[in-house]
């Protein structure tokens, strides 16, 4: 208890207690990043929206950043030396930092923090998260359009809510396009290990699958689809146009550069407030990559409809009917899925064969 | 499950790919070892050769320049190697860990520019009548250049430790670094060279990464392949065929562990996750039987005035 | 001609001025590094340097050096027993995964009883796991001569994925809305290895690893087993005429140190890092192989290394964060200060010459 009163006190002393960014000419942002910034997927995408911070205010905000940040303890430390070195606002982007977060938020009070794809909030606490459920969605029906050989290869990192509810959404419209529509899933258990992705997608690939989707974060499957020849395959995290037209044919990308010039200005404003955000297609969180001209254009304007339909929200990706893999019902009817639900999806839906390894 | 989904043929033909930079950092490192010196910063010079060759293929548009380039690099990456273990006779196991630290770093300075760029790629060798073969047409002719050229390496590095007087003296340096000096070996000289031809394996197996097995430049992309290669090499029990043979065993388990998932088999993914390794350390207690044993200095730092 | 000559005694004032000598000479080469990436070299060294231990925020600093330190420290006591003994233990980080598991897992087991014992029985469990884990390389080198480092490492792999499994499975928080990750220990007040002072960053591993380092001193100066390891690294010949039964080394400095990890893990999971996680593994194991070697397998120099260590890290995290520097400088930074740590010891042990070699 000493050790937060003494931080506070350091804080107060640094001035940035009353009203923080009002007294101040620029606002001090921070971002603790797990990965490197040249990974090229996860963090590259939140560095170039801290860019894109930097490029819409200019010299009234400074952006500092720490990268290979391990969560633990050094996530814990990084956020609190950015807090103690006089931060406003501070975006902690992996799911990780959860309780880091949390508990450095707890001890300096007038600074804001930005959680990303957590579920702990607090006064200070925001958390933020994108639906890239949505782009599955999107994704899956021209998988299910486009597949010839009615086999469709998924790359999955580890079995967590947020792949397998990418795995679902993107099952669940393949197969409304494409009722034959079958889905290899092939868990790689490891977030990065471009290699090891590569080696999947050859073996889905060897399976029959001429679509391969991927929750992986390199371009190794794209490489795998191209030597491979009639497969195609979509971008993620990033666009990975270098692979367009084919076989990247479309892609997901993660574009938080909306909402976290909007999060400075509101903390530059101090109309800052503690939110729980998770915007899809319609805010532009999620970011639907080109469809390229290997699609046929009436696959294209199909997806595109879709994509319309929920950016407008007059269309959910999880829209009853629809069962569990276990027979079991999900939802009926027209009703569609709760967030906490979504949030915290631990199952297959019906027709996905194969369990969820625990 | 749906075993018959499986390919044997491309599932050869696929391994053999997921082998070749484990191959060509192990015979790399055997010579090292072979001499007498443990580098551990396999991993580190991978990393390093993975990035040149990846800038040097991309500015040149030259795939080939740029293994050449990759080479160069992790050799010039040894050196410093060299340098701490043959000059200033630091000890190799710390030597080689603060190499692998070292080239981490150094790989992710040098490939700032170099994330999200696509390298020119590297054509397959299309024999038009073998590649055309059924079943040995695919697996043994429709590869690229690096594959076989890791394949020749390995049987002109058992030859040359088995019948030139070249491969003798390694070996003698290797056995007994004071009665190869006292016999008139440069031993210092001798080791140098050996771990300069290692540097340069290792590069290349990090360019077989970054320019044809995966291909992309991220940080820290080699994963871990530079310690399984140092883990083969021991396996191997410094025999040249034996490396291959586990570099095909490790990269075919996995690759056959994928297979499984994609077949839709029934056993707990993160167990078939673990089996390369588990299946490592079981065949290694089966092989054990065999005597054959370390170079007798290895690891053991050399000064004439000894 | 400039040649080395072997000093007939190490010398000591060089083993005390070498580590000093290498800091400066790693100052220079990184702040020429930092220079070229455009940044301030004095403001970037200062900030690495001077920042966590003497700069405005040291006072939270300082305890955060023990919370990093402590685990290299355990751990490397534990490796240098087997390393000065030509036991090759490489695979710490997976009996530190399988120390927190086996630790997390007993308390978790508890909850949400509170009892005393509670904890103790966690400590137990992480020192039996982490013993356990090594024990397989151990026993398969005293049975089968099976070679140890490359046993000891793939099972870093498999602890891995042990630990994904556990994280994504049995241990995953059932409150937790489906996410991976274990309950949160920190929250759990008979499984939380608090700080005993708060503020300061001491918490039981930080007893233990000093713990370790007084043992081990003891046991390597004082006790017959010390003199055992140190005569069969040093010359294994005549430790045979010893009487020193290799098996009985293999076992005792692979479980020893097997064990130590292991507790480092358990402390690790239960304090500063909380939950059991996917990535709960930071790379403690291999950074420790490094500490044992800067601290020249000696328990005192080995605490000297760990603070070392632990004040880059801290310091290079400040000097990312104040000055933009990349994560990679400050990788290749530490790499430097290794080479130059372990390459100056070479004046320890020998002179520089200049002339003729003399005739023997």
């Amino acid at each position: 208890m000493k050790l937060t009163k003494l931080l506070a006190g350091a804080a107060v002393a640094l001035g940035l207690a009353a009203g923080g960014a009002l007294a101040q000419d620029t606002t001090k942002v921070g971002f603790v990043y797990v990965g490197p910034v040249g990974d090229g997927g996860w963090t590259y995408e939140h560095d170039q929206a801290r860019l894109a911070v930097e490029k819409e205010f200019g010299d009234k905000v400074e952006t500092v950043y720490v990268e290979n940040v391990a969560e633990g303890p050094d996530a814990e430390r990084v956020i609190t030396q950015m807090a103690l070195q006089g931060a406003d606002l501070i975006f902690t982007t992996s799911f990780g930092y959860m309780d880091p977060t949390i508990n450095v938020a707890k001890k300096f009070p007038n600074v804001k923090f930005e959680h990303a794809t957590g579920y702990k909030r607090a006064e200070n606490v925001s958390t933020y998260s994108a639906r890239f459920y949505e782009g599955r969605a999107v994704q899956g029906t021209i998988a299910g359009r486009m597949t010839e050989s009615n086999i469709v290869g998924y790359i999955g990192s580890y079995p967590i809510p947020e792949v397998i509810r990418g795995i679902n959404s993107a099952y669940i419209h393949a197969k409304k396009v494409n009722p034959d529509v079958q889905f290899k899933i092939v868990w790689a258990f490891t977030w990065f290990d471009p290699a090891k992705e590569a080696d999947a997608a050859k073996v889905l690939i060897e399976q029959g699958a001429d679509v391969i989707l991927q929750h992986t974060d390199s371009t190794a499957p794209q490489a795998a689809a191209q030597a491979a020849g009639n497969v195609i395959t979509f971008g993620q995290a990033s666009d990975m146009a270098e692979y367009a037209p084919k076989p990247r044919v479309s892609s997901i990308i993660d574009n938080w550069a909306p909402y976290y010039i909007a999060r400075t200005k509101a903390v530059m404003d101090g109309t800052w407030s503690s939110v729980d955000t998770w915007d899809g297609i319609g805010p532009g969180m999620v970011g639907i990559g080109e469809i390229s001209d290997a699609v046929p254009a009436e696959v294209k304007a199909e997806a595109l409809a879709l994509k319309d339909a929920m950016a407008s929200g007059e269309y959910h990706p999880f829209t009853g009917p629809l069962k569990k893999q276990d027979g079991s019902d999900f939802l009926a009817e027209g009703e569609t899925a709760d967030d906490g639900t979504l949030a915290g999806m631990n199952f297959y839906v019906e027709g996905i064969e194969g369990s969820i390894p625990e | 499950m749906d075993l018959s989904a499986i390919n044997p043929v491309l599932l050869i033909a696929s391994l053999m790919v997921a082998a070749t930079p484990l191959l060509l950092a192990a015979i790399g490192e055997l010579v090292v070892e072979k001499s007498g010196v443990l580098n551990l910063g396999v991993e580190g010079m991978m990393i390093v050769g993975a990035i040149a060759g990846f800038a040097a293929a991309v500015e040149t548009g030259s795939p080939l320049l740029g293994f050449v380039a990759a080479a160069i690099a992790g050799a010039l990456l040894s050196l410093l190697f060299v340098i701490m273990t043959q000059v200033a006779l630091a000890n190799q196991v710390a030597s080689g860990l603060a190499l692998t630290l070292f080239g981490l770093g150094l790989s992710a300075l040098m490939g700032q520019k170099y994330v999200g760029v696509k390298p020119p790629q590297m054509g397959r060798i299309d024999i038009p009548v073998l590649s055309d073969l059924p079943v040995f047409g695919r697996v043994l002719f429709g590869h690229d250049v690096v594959l076989y050229f890791g394949i020749a390496l390995t049987a002109a590095v058992w030859a040359v430790l088995k019948y030139s007087r070249v491969g003798l003296i390694l070996r003698a340096v290797g056995e007994n670094h004071d009665a190869a000096h006292a016999l008139g070996y440069k031993v210092v000289k001798i080791r140098t060279l050996a771990i300069l031809f290692g540097g340069a394996c290792a590069g290349l197996g990090g360019a077989y990464i970054s320019l044809i097995r995966v291909p992309q430049w991220t940080e820290g992309m080699t994963a871990g392949i530079g310690w399984i290669a140092l883990a083969l090499v021991v396996f191997a029990s410094w025999k040249p065929w034996r490396a291959l043979l586990g570099a095909y065993l490790f990269g075919g388990v996995t690759v056959v562990q994928l297979n499984l998932q994609a077949a839709g088999v029934a056993i707990p993914v993160e167990y078939l996750a673990m089996s390369p390794y588990l299946i490592t350390i079981l065949v290694l207690v089966i092989l054990s039987a065999d005597k054959s044993s370390a170079p007798a200095s290895l690891g053991r730092s050399f000064h004439a005035s000894r | 001609m400039i040649r080395l000559e072997k000093r007939p005694q190490p010398s000591r004032a060089w083993s005390m001025a070498t580590p000093l000598v290498a800091v400066l000479a790693t100052m220079v080469m990184g702040g020429l590094l930092f220079a070229t990436l455009g940044k301030n070299p004095v403001e970037a060294i200062r900030t690495i340097f001077w920042e966590p231990l003497f700069g405005e925020f040291a006072f939270y600093y300082r305890p955060q050096l023990l919370v990093k330190g402590a685990p290299l420290v355990l751990i490397a006591i534990g490796l240098s027993l087997g390393f000065r003994a030509g036991i090759w233990n490489i695979g710490a980080e997976g009996q530190y995964i399988i120390g927190a598991l086996t630790g997390a897992g007993v308390g978790l087991a508890f909850y949400p009883m509170e009892s005393w014992i509670i904890f103790p029985l966690m400590v137990l469990a992480g020192a039996f796991g982490g013993w356990a884990w090594a024990m397989i390389p151990a026993v398969l080198k005293t049975r089968f001569g099976t070679n140890e480092i490359l046993v000891s490492l793939m099972l870093v792999y498999v602890a891995e994925q042990l630990l994904a499994s556990m994280s994504l499975g049995l241990m995953k928080n059932p409150e937790g809305f489906g996410f991976p990750g274990s309950r949160n220990l920190q929250q759990y007040d008979s499984a939380h290895n608090a700080e005993l002072i708060a503020g300061t960053g001491m918490h039981w591993g930080v007893v233990a690893a000093l713990i370790a380092v007084i043992f081990s001193y003891v046991l390597l100066n004082r006790h017959m087993l010390g003199y055992h390891i140190r005569l069969t690294g040093e010359a294994p010949r005549a430790a045979k005429f010893a009487g020193v039964k290799p098996a009985r080394l293999i076992l005792f400095c692979l479980g020893a140190s097997g064990a130590l990890a292991g507790l480092a893990g358990m402390f690790e999971v239960s304090g500063p890092s909380g939950q059991v996680s996917i990535d709960f593994n930071v790379g403690y194991g291999f950074t420790a192989i490094i500490v044992a070697f800067l601290g020249r397998l000696h328990p005192v120099g080995i605490l000297l290394a760990g603070a070392l260590m632990a004040l880059t890290y801290i310091g290079g995290d400040i000097a990312q964060g104040n000055l933009g520097l990349p994560s990679a400088a400050i990788q290749v930074f530490q790499g430097m200060l290794l080479f130059f740590l372990l390459a100056l010891d070479l004046l320890t042990n020998y002179r520089i010459a200049i002339g003729k070699p003399e005739v023997a």
